[in-house]
């Protein structure tokens, strides 16, 4: 054998050896990459997903409508500690990102646990305009009491805990939707009662802004008074 | 073409009043169809399917009460909501009910809903004319009271279900012309068709004694 055919041999054995101790780390780098592709969606997702926090964030109990654990076809209001700002804009959209996020339990939510609130916005004639993700759309299940349910469990949320909004418009991915996930009318306007809690300050809306994440920590004070839970029948 | 003469006014007949309003038409829609299938089980059952099954129970026992029925579709096809609406409104004397199989709700249960008198603000008809997406803003009520006496006979003969209707926000039943209500059946989530191939019958039945009551109701002027 050959000086030249030896040295060639033992660089592919080396070559070999380096190969099988980096496999299997290569491997799983593969593996990582293959199950989480991360799309702009997600992406965003991620990031509305920090909670948003305000200077005149003050911790209050919130009454967040979810389905009934009772009576699934119904939605029953649940307090929770939220800090909520005094922005109306903000607390709506500290209510909403919270609604998806914080449902007690699987079976009692109501919007899908993948969507995210793109923007907010309340217009000072008290029309606001929440803008959905797609997921909101697709994540829905299809029927006219669950897309009911999807849309009154926004409107009563923010007419619990935010003063001001006379109407809602959804929006999904910034367009208008025919439908919300075939059923229910996306093209009009949601009425949305709003009795004014004694704590909250009827803030003049501030327009539409980004969300804002980190900032100031909240303020601790005692709970608000909360309404009695009350339920809504579908 | 020669332009037409008025006669003599003496001649002229007197407006005359309104006919009574006689209920002959019913357009039942079967909902979805074609690619969209509306609401799916996890075990395959899809709405759209099921619907128009129950269409053709509806429609059978709605005939027997000497009623025209139209389906606005008779197989898996999808027309639009709009092409819906067109058959309905080119209808006199015609009530709407669509139907649907939801993803949720406690299976074997029933629900009717109308729309919203809310849905259709600013919809105030100008010389005679309605907008289109606005159409069923003068039907808001006779719309509630069909959904009141359907609810009331899905409640006998499916407990569990609501006693009251409820009024929602239905895209389809927004371009309706005339009283239009939708029946929503619980739910395509349940592993086994059967249980609710055998609502058929009950739910077809309950839809024709609700619009036979109904029909009282609407050729009496709603009084």
């Amino acid at each position: 054998m050959s000086r030249a055919l030896k040295t060639t041999i033992a660089i592919f054995a080396a070559l070999l050896v380096v190969g099988l101790i980096t496999l299997p780390s290569l491997r799983r780098g593969l593996q990582r990459m293959n199950g989480n592709p991360r799309s702009e969606q997600q992406a965003r997702r991620e990031v509305m997903q920090v909670p948003i926090s305000t200077p005149t964030d003050v911790n209050v109990q919130a009454q967040m409508y979810w389905l009934s654990p009772s009576s699934p076809a119904t939605l029953e209001a649940t307090p929770i500690q939220l800090p909520l700002s005094a922005d109306p804009v903000e607390r709506s959209k500290q209510l909403l990102i919270a609604l998806i996020a914080k449902a007690p339990a699987p079976e009692r939510r109501t919007l899908a646990a993948d969507a995210t609130l793109l923007a907010f916005y309340i217009q000072p004639d008290g029309v606001a305009i929440a803008d959905f993700s797609d997921e909101l759309s697709t994540g829905t299940p299809s029927g006219i009491l669950s897309e009911q349910l999807a849309v009154d469990s926004i409107t009563q949320t923010l007419g619990a805990n935010v003063p001001g909004i006379r109407q809602l418009k959804i929006l999904i991915h910034g367009q208008e939707a025919e439908t919300l996930s075939g059923h229910v009318d996306l093209s009009g306007l949601f009425p949305v009662s709003s009795p004014v809690p004694a704590n909250v300050p009827a803030a003049p809306a501030s327009g539409g802004s980004a969300a804002k994440s980190g900032g100031a920590p909240a303020k601790s004070v005692p709970a608000a008074p909360a309404p009695p839970p009350k339920k809504s029948q579908h | 073409m020669a332009p037409q003469q008025n006669p003599p006014v003496a001649t002229q007949p007197q407006v005359q009043q309104p006919a009574t309003p006689h209920l002959a038409v019913v357009v039942l829609d079967p909902a979805h169809g074609g690619a969209d299938q509306g609401a799916r089980g996890s075990w395959g059952i899809t709405e759209s399917d099921v619907v128009l099954s129950f269409a053709r129970l509806v429609r059978i026992s709605l005939e027997g009460q000497g009623l025209r029925v139209i389906l606005t579709r008779q197989a898996n096809d999808d027309p639009s909501f709009d092409d819906r609406s067109k058959l309905a409104n080119a209808q006199r004397g015609v009530i709407f009910v669509t139907l649907h199989v939801s993803s949720t709700g406690q299976p074997g249960t029933v629900r009717v809903y109308s729309l919203p008198p809310d849905t259709t603000t600013g919809s105030s008809p100008r010389g005679g004319l309605v907008r289109w997406d606005h159409a069923q803003s003068g039907f808001v009520d006779s719309s509630r009271r069909l959904a009141e006496l359907i609810q009331i006979q899905m409640a006998q003969n499916f407990r569990g279900s609501p006693e009251i209707p409820v009024a929602a926000a239905v895209r389809q039943l927004r371009t309706i012309a005339a009283p239009a209500v939708a029946v929503e059946v619980s739910s395509v989530s349940q592993p086994d068709r059967k249980p609710l191939d055998q609502m058929g019958p009950a739910l077809a039945d309950g839809v024709a004694r609700a619009v036979a009551a109904f029909r009282t109701v609407y050729e009496s002027g709603g009084k």
